[in-house]
């Protein structure tokens, strides 16, 4: 029998020290830079001929778009070093991820709609490619939750979401392959939401609304994550001292 | 090789065990005949190639989860899988097994369901034997390794479906894509390579990963 | 051929076992005991393979063709004949001149004569019988048995004890029972579980 005290000086099992960028530091870079990235959008960005005003919502969507994959690729890289690394982090850091990734996928689906609504009056179209490809992936991670909240803490829990991931990232592409192939029989009424040509301030406008995005998806998944870090180890060490 | 004789071994104790049963194959032909009769009292007047293609894929794609959602019961309900999972066998033949046998089920239903279909509906051609052949085959392999998952948890038979619809998205294209044929379409065989590549794809995938799934 | 060190295993927040250290050399007799909720089938598992201990190690000198598990389920399918649940065993441990084998075995236990009827008919003492035959079908090394007696009558108790005795010589074994005095005669070791 170990005793306590070395029991918890010792390393827990699937706890590891968060790393490298201290998290006030990212949560002031994200603020800066999600402020920069609006003044950018509202101020710097010129007016579409088309859309005007309006049309600046891309600028978003695109972003978001971006990010949320980011989120989901990088769960999948997780769930992938979870499998066969079997490193003890992975499988919370694959998990938190994907949710940042759902967070932001329903933004995605949001400003999809609005600027659908903007450009052509409709809540919702089935001709944008990359709109439909979300609403599936969202069906897909919403499961993904479905699946993991259906079993136990425990491994099996953690492998069956680590492999469901992995399918996650092998469907994107296919179903992107699908709905252009569908296109052909399907005929969407045809609304397109069109981005402005890229150049000059637009492209700027972009990037930076592109890096504030991902620096705070970075900031949620590293702030959601020690939260979560925290309450496994408060649940560890209330079990070793009882 | 050993590889294949294990998966024989594990798909000839599936079949028979759903010879004994006989509770699914029934199920499934009268689940995908009903299935067509409410559909043309569903859908008015005189439908189209393209809407009775897409009810023939809705009806296969149900009846197949209907199935799969089986797949996996005698394993979960008399803990067999510790059984096999301690065999020396390689874990991903008991997907292949389980696989082959579910596809041997749903064979035999659309064996029915696609004369029925051409006899309520449109006449079926060699194309559409084709995209069925390489539809089922990434329905069963997908949906027996989904079904493994499933039965893992405490949501099982809710949580099949939502699990394998979104990954069927490409399947039902592929497949609808491939059936309605010209003029709608101009180039059916796009499609059946489409269907080929999903099931390469993730035949590989579930090959890979079962093992994750059934041991610890 | 079996040691473990400080092993410990959790179901989520649920802390099964703690600190448990185990060796068992080739050819010995472990038998360990405890009360309900002990651990000893979460243990047996971790033995045998099919699961994996959360803190500690376990290192175990048999591949998983040489171990035969017998656990709190027959593990054979209720809708196959005795003899077909143990052809399929058969075929995937690859035993050796199978047909032979496995009537050797019904046989001996006493099933013979119902081989071809379905699991489903058969008493609870009969399918642990069946059991007994599917863990003795591929000649394991190692043998872990989690209360193998359970469903046993007297009869069947005695077929087990005689086999136990023949095996002691050649195989390791590792037993957990509520009945450790019916086999202290074979033991080399004990363990005894806290609650």
């Amino acid at each position: 029998m170990s005793s306590p005290s070395r029991a918890a000086g010792a390393t827990i099992r699937g706890v590891g020290r968060t790393s490298r960028i201290p998290l006030p530091a990212l949560a002031v870079s994200s603020l800066v830079l999600v402020s920069t990235a609006l003044a950018f959008v509202f101020f710097v960005a010129p007016n579409d001929a088309n859309q005007g005003f309006s049309q600046r919502i891309f600028y978003f969507h695109v972003s978001l778009a971006f990010t949320a994959y980011a989120c989901f690729i990088g769960g999948a890289w997780k769930a992938f070093r979870h499998l066969t690394k079997r490193d003890p982090r992975a499988d919370l850091e694959s998990y938190v991820l994907i949710h940042q990734g759902l967070i932001f996928g329903t933004l995605v689906l949001l400003t999809g709609s609005i600027w659908a609504k903007i450009s052509w009056g409709v809540w919702w179209t089935w001709s944008e490619d990359e709109l439909v490809l979300f609403l599936v992936l969202y069906l897909f991670y919403c499961a993904y939750f479905m699946l993991r909240f259906s079993v136990d803490p425990g491994p099996q829990r953690e492998n069956l979401s680590a492999v469901y991931a992995l399918f996650g990232v092998v469907l994107i592409p296919v179903s992107f392959l699908a709905i252009r192939l569908a296109k052909e029989f399907l005929h969407p009424r045809v609304f397109t939401l069109h981005g402005p040509n890229f150049g000059g301030w637009i492209l700027v406008t972009y990037c930076v609304a592109q890096a504030a995005l991902l620096v705070l998806a970075y900031t949620l998944y590293r702030l959601e994550l020690s939260g979560k870090r925290l309450d496994l180890r408060l649940r560890r060490l209330r079990e070793v001292l009882v | 090789m050993s590889y294949f004789r294990d998966v024989g071994a594990l798909a000839r104790k599936d079949l028979l065990l759903e010879l004994r049963a006989r509770d699914t194959l029934p199920a499934m032909l009268l689940f995908v005949a009903a299935t067509f009769v409410i559909f043309h009292f569903a859908l008015p007047g005189t439908p189209s190639r393209l809407e009775t293609t897409g009810l023939l894929w809705i009806a296969i794609l149900f009846t197949a989860l209907l199935g799969l959602g089986r797949a996996f019961v005698p394993e979960r309900e008399q803990r067999t899988m510790d059984g096999l999972v301690l065999a020396p066998c390689d874990r991903s033949t008991i997907w292949l097994a389980k696989s082959l046998a579910t596809l041997a089920f749903l064979a035999a239903a659309e064996a029915v369901a696609l004369p029925l279909y051409a006899l309520f509906f449109h006449s079926i051609d060699g194309t559409t034997v084709a995209a069925v052949v390489l539809a089922d085959v990434g329905i069963c392999g997908v949906g027996a390794f989904l079904g493994a998952m499933a039965v893992a948890t405490r949501a099982r038979d809710l949580l099949l479906p939502l699990l394998f619809l979104p990954l069927a998205m490409p399947i039902v294209v592929g497949a609808v894509g491939a059936t309605v044929g010209p003029p709608v379409v101009s180039s059916p065989g796009r499609y059946l390579g489409f269907l080929a590549l999903y099931d390469l794809l993730f035949a590989v995938i579930c090959w890979a990963s079962f093992e994750y799934v059934v041991a610890e | 051929m079996l040691t473990a060190h400080r092993l410990g295993k959790r179901y989520g927040e649920k802390r099964v076992l703690r600190g448990i250290d185990l060796a068992l050399p080739r050819g010995g007799f472990l038998v360990v005991t405890g009360p309900n909720g002990a651990g000893k089938t979460t243990l047996l598992r971790i033995c045998a393979g099919l699961a994996q201990p959360t803190e500690g190690t376990i290192e175990r000198d048999a591949t998983r063709a040489q171990v035969g598990y017998l656990g709190h389920e027959s593990l054979v399918y209720r809708e196959l004949t005795a003899f077909e649940n143990l052809e399929l065993y058969g075929r995937l441990y690859r035993v050796a001149e199978r047909r032979e084998r496995i009537g050797m075995l019904l046989e001996r236990f006493g099933l013979w004569d119902a081989r071809h009827e379905r699991v489903a008919s058969y008493s609870r003492g009969m399918t642990q019988r069946l059991a007994l035959c599917r863990v003795l079908l591929h000649r394991p090394e190692l043998l872990v048995l989690d209360e193998p007696y359970s469903a046993l009558d007297e009869a069947g108790a005695e077929l087990l004890d005689a086999q136990l005795a023949e095996l002691r010589t050649e195989r390791t074994v590792l037993l957990a029972t509520h009945d450790p005095a019916r086999v202290e005669s074979l033991a080399s070791g004990a363990l005894a579980l806290a609650g």
